[in-house]
């Protein structure tokens, strides 16, 4: 379970500050899926950061489970992150240089598995989003959605209990956007973990049982 | 995954790589090269320093010459006191013929006692004790120069003084017409064969000198003075107005060079003879080990303070010519090219490494978001500038061994002079006319002549330091642009990481 306590977070560039969450006080259960929506700017991304731990607050805590992630070092968060959080980007971030089952692995690598074990878990993985046949295919040999469930597979490879997409369907079009949505909601009832999903798609928003919107830094219900 | 990982970076970013790479290789080579020809000059000189000192010979001690009336003497020097009593005079001219054996303008003798001091210094293996010397022989016909002395009146301070014509000389009207001709003469000690000049000959014929022959008037000949003097086994040699029986000629054991002397004769016999009594030139040494020549220098200048006390490096700015010219261009400029290369070299690794990481800034942002540590990716980022940097360097150690097979091909022959501090001599040309009054009592000195002279062919060895230095530059170099782009991958936050690219 998340909880967000009075959570602020402020940038401060050429000594201009921005403040991009304001006092945000949330919780989410786990195993629900959360739409966050809201316009550009609005603080969506930063508050997806707080929760994946990518991020500390300017002040305010933030806890998943028993860790309160605003307080532990780089280390521990790169640790809850290896094992507990799977993230899928808008612009799917894989590495350009690795095959598809080996961008997968990269998410295990910090686990010390064995080889094998990795390369089956990672197989299984991509498996799992009908990609079985592209294993060893390149990103750059991939479409948009083929590269996007590549980053899925990569996020849900370790069995984390939260999943955070941001803008997951961002770049693709409709039909794929389709695809994707349905293929993050089938995960997230098949593992039971808590989805959370970033976007400004009302279509892709309404698929989750829970929407909030943020807006200057300021999250409400909807 | 790392090892993965790191192949394919590497193969993709191959431009990447090439230039790292090729910039290390270069660096490298011009290290090995460097360093092998600055080897090869320093076994060239110690080759031409051997022949002069012998082999082994870690140290050599002598006396800084006095300038004429320093030391209450009239400096060491050819004098030839010809006189009236010299010679034979008929008809006013007379004929001589004098054959000197003495130290050398520009060399300055010590007690022998001082061989005892060496070695009774600890570290000191072997030391042994020599007499330079030179023998002139003066041999031609000169006006009497007493009735020169006896004809002539003073004059008032500014004109000629008057009296009769100058008769007999050589062209009877008192000019002179004389050869002058010398050899070196080295006097060393036959039992000390370990140590000094003969340890660094090979025998050509006859014998060389034995403990036995103390006190005996028996020579070796440099082989190649031999054959110019036209002298053999068997034969004799005047040395300072005494037969020798000629029992051995030797040879430079290092190819073209001369040997330290053209005589060798017993210590004993050359001192008694050119009137240096209980005197040496010098002291060759040998040291127990090369790791304590530098202290037993220092404790040798305290033992004996009035004398020079020289290593071989001190010695090696003796040598002249254009292996001296080589060795000034590899210490000097070929060392400094190298670092400047070096440092180029791992500049641009480092440069490199630095634009790589800045354009991987979303990928090393996605790999800290999915849980690799500041550590993991730290090495992942090592590990490929290490790699660049080996692949640098074994490029560089096949171009740098090319590089010496080339030098080696090449061979190329450099000119070498050992100068000694103990050789002297004369010479003046054939038949030179010398006339006037005063001559009697004059000397001749000229410069310290060159000892050994020789033609060395340079080689550039390849050792097994000079590989591991290269191995070791490379592995730095690496290491060093890994660990400065790695600090830069570890300080990106991946919240800003992944915002720079959104």
């Amino acid at each position: 379970m998340y909880q967000l306590t009075d959570v602020t977070k402020s940038y401060t560039k050429s000594k201009h500050t921005v403040t991009a969450l304001k006092g945000v006080t949330l919780t989410i259960p786990s195993g629900q899926m959360v739409a966050i929506q809201g316009p550009t700017g609005g603080g969506k991304s930063t508050l997806l950061q707080m929760l994946g731990a990518l991020d500390r607050p300017t002040s305010g805590e933030v806890t998943l489970g028993d860790s309160t992630l605003s307080k532990l070092g780089d280390t521990k968060l790169a640790h809850i992150r290896a094992k507990e959080i799977g993230f899928v980007f808008q612009g799917f971030n894989l590495i350009p240089t690795l095959s598809a089952r080996e961008n997968v692995e990269t998410a295990l690598a910090p686990l010390g598995l064995s080889n094998a074990e990795r390369t089956s878990r990672a197989s299984a993985a991509l498996e799992s989003v009908g990609l079985g046949e592209r294993m060893l295919h390149l990103p750059a040999e991939l479409s948009g959605g083929q590269q996007q469930r590549v980053a899925i597979a990569r996020a849900i490879v370790k069995n984390p209990e939260v999943l955070l997409a941001d803008e997951p369907t961002g770049s693709l079009d409709e039909e794929t956007r389709d695809e994707i949505m349905e293929l993050l909601e089938g995960i997230w009832r098949e593992k039971q973990l808590t989805l959370i999903i970033v976007t400004h798609d009302s279509a892709v928003a309404k698929r989750a049982e829970r929407r909030l919107h943020i807006k200057s830094g300021t999250v409400k219900e909807l | 995954m790392f090892i993965t990982y790191l192949r394919r970076e590497l193969v993709n970013r191959r431009k990447q790589t090439i230039i790292i790479a090729v910039g290390m290789a270069l660096a490298i080579a011009l290290v090995i090269i460097v360093n092998s020809v600055a080897a090869g000059v320093k076994d060239a000189q110690t080759s031409v320093l051997g022949s002069v000192y012998g082999v082994g010979t870690d140290i050599t001690i002598s006396k800084a010459a006095a300038a004429p009336g320093e030391d209450g003497t009239d400096g060491p020097g050819q004098r030839f006191d010809f006189g009236a009593d010299a010679g034979s005079t008929t008809d006013g001219t007379t004929a001589v013929a004098t054959s000197r054996l003495t130290a050398g303008m520009g060399t300055s003798t010590f007690d022998a006692t001082a061989l005892d001091t060496v070695t009774a210094e600890s570290g000191v293996s072997d030391a042994a004790g020599v007499l330079s010397l030179t023998n002139t022989t003066f041999d031609g016909e000169l006006p009497d120069f007493s009735q020169m002395q006896q004809g002539q009146t003073g004059g008032a301070p500014g004109e000629a003084a008057e009296g009769t014509a100058p008769t007999g000389g050589a062209d009877g009207a008192g000019g002179s017409s004389f050869n002058v001709d010398s050899f070196t003469v080295l006097g060393l000690d036959p039992a000390a064969s370990a140590v000094g000049p003969l340890s660094a000959v090979t025998l050509t014929d006859g014998r060389t000198l034995a403990s036995g022959d103390t006190g005996t008037n028996v020579a070796v000949l440099d082989s190649a003075y031999a054959t110019t003097a036209e002298l053999a086994v068997g034969g004799t040699i005047d040395i300072g107005g005494t037969s020798f029986e000629i029992v051995g000629l030797v040879e430079s054991s290092s190819g073209d060079a001369s040997t330290a002397s053209n005589v060798y004769i017993p210590l004993d016999v050359a001192q008694s003879l050119s009137g240096e009594d209980g005197n040496i030139s010098s002291i060759y040494v040998q040291a127990t080990s090369a790791d304590d020549i530098a202290s037993l220098k220092t404790s040798l200048e305290t033992a004996l303070p009035d004398n020079t006390v020289s290593t071989q490096s001190d010695l090696a700015s003796s040598v002249s010519g254009s292996l001296s010219t080589a060795s000034t261009l590899v210490g000097n400029l070929g060392t400094w090219l190298s670092i400047i290369v070096l440092a180029a070299a791992f500049l641009i690794a480092i440069l490199f490494t630095i634009s790589g990481v800045t354009r991987r800034t979303r990928e090393f942002g996605t790999l800290k978001a999915i849980g690799w540590s500041n550590r993991r990716i730290v090495g992942q980022v090592a590990g490929e500038s290490l790699v660049q940097g080996l692949i640098g360097g074994v490029a560089g150690i096949a171009i740098g061994l090319v590089g010496v097979v080339v030098v080696n091909l090449v061979a190329p022959t450099l000119s070498a002079t050992a100068s000694t501090r103990t050789a002297g001599g004369l010479a003046a040309p054939d038949g030179a006319a010398a006339g006037g009054p005063g001559m009697g009592g004059g000397g001749f000195g000229q410069a310290a002549q060159a000892a050994a002279t020789s033609d060395v062919v340079l080689n550039a060895p390849v050792t097994v330091s000079v590989i591991l230095i290269a191995v070791g530059l490379a592995v730095v170099g690496g290491l060093l642009a890994g660990a400065i782009g790695g600090w830069r991958a570890s300080r990106l936050r991946p919240a800003e990481a992944l915002r720079a690219v959104a």
